[in-house]
């Protein structure tokens, strides 16, 4: 068998593991939507914007918030816009399709070619959010009440969908994703990501960074660890004020862009003084 | 080797079905896993897994399963092509066939392949070809296969994918929940309504419409408060003693009601076996109210769940004692009336099992209160009961 398909293989800005690489492959091949999970910061939102500039395919982005709903992706029919045009006689009012604004799935659809297309925190929405979605996704096509209009995908775009795990998803959806789980990197991929980020990074204070992230990830009573995101920003915050060396204690260095939440700060502090005013 | 592999993973309770074996049946014919052991392993882990909680049950799985074969590219290309025979097929179906496909429901899905599912261990433990049930499926189920290799000789080390699934890095998100979240979550949901009320920031159609013509074709916009959740919920929960075994089961209902956005507030309040005068806010008895006090501040609307097994020692229902100094002696039953008095949509869940319902105290407390066995189904019937219209 010839595979007919251009394969993903990350990007410079974007590096990937194997797994990563085959599960993108996958729903690539298979035309399937890719459900990505994983801790905050370990770069699932990143991972569309990668595949769009591997496939130059334009990127268009679903925000998912609590209040959206599966209609909002597809099209929504502007009825006050109307209402005033026929007021104030402006425009053809008859014409229902000036007034159909589509969302992102519907946009992604009608493209002139084919495009990424982001579906981000799905969980953050109702729990029927995603089995509102099955059918437009897997058909690749829905319709407009208002005007009859079939709405039908002229390439097939690719779908990302992104979750943080607040909610369950349904099996019915579940079933019809390729899944990933992004790891979180280990020393040596962490070390490769850092140097996308920041070419010119001395070695010995990447080193010392990655020596105290591990370390603060490591420690107990954590609410929120330190991710890819969060190592990133500091070392750029220490390289702009010139430190050129970090050790771990308590006077660290913009522990704040580690740490965001006080009660880490706080067991920070326990910690490295020895736990000796650690209580349970 | 590779559909018993997919019964290996039922065995471990993944929901893999004939659905993911097409998928991983066409992946593999694209030839996304590159002829190596390491690429079928990250190839199925995508296809076959939908949640990180089964990654650990998967690598187990697929160890035990692909230890000490070395991978010959030749013969798992042979097997493939005998599963890409069973590919085309479906790619050769007609609309029709096609559309008959998709009308076939879920739970027919799930029967049939259960029944073939019991036809394939009984052929594999009889005979030495591990085939499927003769190819009469549109979706290639089970990969007729007549000529039963082995692929691979045993013996050999281990591939590098094996090595990394026998790392079991995902360990920590099994959960192994006995009753499903998800289903709790999606029972409460019914118990829902909703009501306009606040900022009028939605735009009226019938409402403008009607105004409009009124207007004698001027334009009025007539706007209304949004849809917002009207529910108010009442938890009261038995903890401790006969409860112990079911503390698993409650906190998940207890979780489902946390999490639930589609009420407007939830109250919840914990006993000890019966109620007599008083209930508490925290799970250790901190924090009283009295029950008089309760019915002041939640109006009738409220809808009242118990959560308990009902079990007690008779006396701890009927006897009557007073709840302060001075107050006339009552019983545990008749603080159970009050309630159920108060609030018209009550029900008792019970984690015990219905047969024993009857000859105890739970007989009583089911004279007073709706009684639904702690099931999703059980949950699903209370929830009817709570959104009956009085």
């Amino acid at each position: 068998m010839t595979t007919e398909f251009r394969r993903f293989r990350g990007t410079p800005g974007y590096l990937t593991s194997d797994a990563l690489e085959s599960a993108v492959n996958c729903a690539l091949a298979l035309e399937k939507p890719l459900l990505v999970k994983g801790e905050p910061g370990t770069g699932k939102t990143l991972l569309a914007e990668a595949i769009s500039a591997a496939f130059e395919a334009p990127l268009i982005t679903w925000h998912v918030k609590s209040t959206t709903r599966a209609q909002d992706g597809l099209y929504v029919y502007d009825t006050v816009a109307r209402l005033y045009d026929s007021r104030f006689g402006d425009g053809d009012v008859r014409d229902i399709r000036r007034y159909i604004k589509f969302g992102p799935v519907g946009e992604a659809f009608r493209a002139d070619r084919r495009v990424v297309l982001l579906i981000d925190e799905v969980d953050k929405a109702d729990l029927e959010f995603p089995n509102d979605l099955l059918h437009e996704l897997d058909r690749m096509r829905f319709r407009v009440g208002e005007t009859g209009d079939d709405v039908v995908a002229r390439q097939r775009p690719i779908v990302i969908i992104t979750s943080n795990n607040e909610k369950d998803l349904p099996d019915a959806f579940l079933r019809r994703c390729v899944f990933h789980f992004i790891d979180f990197p280990d020393q040596e991929l962490m070390r490769r990501i850092v140097a996308v980020h920041h070419p010119g990074l001395d070695a010995a204070l990447l080193e010392q960074c990655l020596s105290v992230f591990y370390e603060v990830r490591g420690m107990q009573r954590m609410r929120k660890r330190p991710s890819t995101s969060e190592l990133v920003d500091w070392i750029a915050v220490l390289q702009r004020a010139g430190i050129t060396s970090v050790r771990l204690d308590r006077e660290l260095p913009f522990l704040g862009a580690l740490l965001k939440k006080e009660q880490d700060l706080a067991a920070f502090a326990d910690q490295l003084s020895g736990g000796r005013k650690f209580r349970s | 080797m590779i559909v018993p592999f997919l019964y290996a993973l039922r065995r471990r309770k993944l929901p893999v079905g004939a659905q993911e074996a097409v998928n991983l049946a066409r992946a593999l014919s694209l030839g996304l896993h590159e002829s190596s052991l390491e690429g079928f392993y990250e190839v199925a882990r995508a296809l076959l897994v939908h949640s990180e909680q089964h990654l650990d049950d998967f690598d187990i799985a697929f160890a035990e399963h692909f230890r000490g074969v070395t991978f010959d590219a030749v013969k798992i290309t042979e097997e493939i092509r005998g599963w890409l025979e069973e590919v085309q097929k479906l790619r050769e179906l007609t609309e029709e066939e096609k559309a008959s496909i998709e009308a076939l429901d879920l739970d027919e899905l799930q029967r049939l392949f259960e029944q073939r599912l019991k036809e394939q261990t009984s052929r594999h433990d009889g005979g030495n070809r591990w085939i499927g049930t003769g190819g009469t499926s549109p979706f290639g189920r089970g990969g007729y296969h007549p000529t039963g290799m082995r692929v691979g000789p045993a013996g050999g080390g281990g591939g590098g994918a094996v090595k990394s699934a026998d790392a079991r890095r995902y360990k920590g998100y099994r959960t192994d929940v006995v009753l499903d979240l998800r289903q709790i979550e999606v029972a409460l949901r019914r118990l829902r309504a909703f009501t306009r009320e606040g900022y009028p920031d939605e735009l009226d159609i019938e409402g403008t419409i009607d105004a409009t013509a009124k207007n004698a074709g001027e334009l009025d916009v007539v706007v209304r408060p949004q849809r917002r959740p009207d529910t108010r919920v009442l938890l009261i929960m038995d903890v401790g003693g006969s409860m112990e075994p079911y503390a698993d089961a409650v906190s998940q209902v207890f979780s489902a009601a946390k999490r639930a956005t589609h009420w407007k507030e939830l109250r919840t309040f914990y006993f000890h076996n019966c109620v007599y005068g008083r209930v508490y806010r925290t799970d250790h008895f901190a924090d009283p109210i009295g029950v008089h006090e309760l019915l002041r501040v939640t109006s009738p609307k409220y809808k009242l769940i118990f959560l308990g097994d009902a079990l007690m020692a008779p006396y701890e229902l009927l006897a009557t004692s007073a709840d302060q100094p001075g107050n006339p002696p009552t019983s545990g039953l008749h603080w159970l009336s009050v309630l159920r008095e108060h609030f018209p949509h009550s029900v008792w869940l019970n984690p015990e099992a219905p047969r024993g319902w009857s000859g105890n105290t739970i007989e009583a407390v089911r004279s007073v209160f709706p009684m639904f066995h702690l099931t999703v189904d059980g949950l699903t019937e209370a929830v009817q009961e709570l959104t009956r219209r009085r």
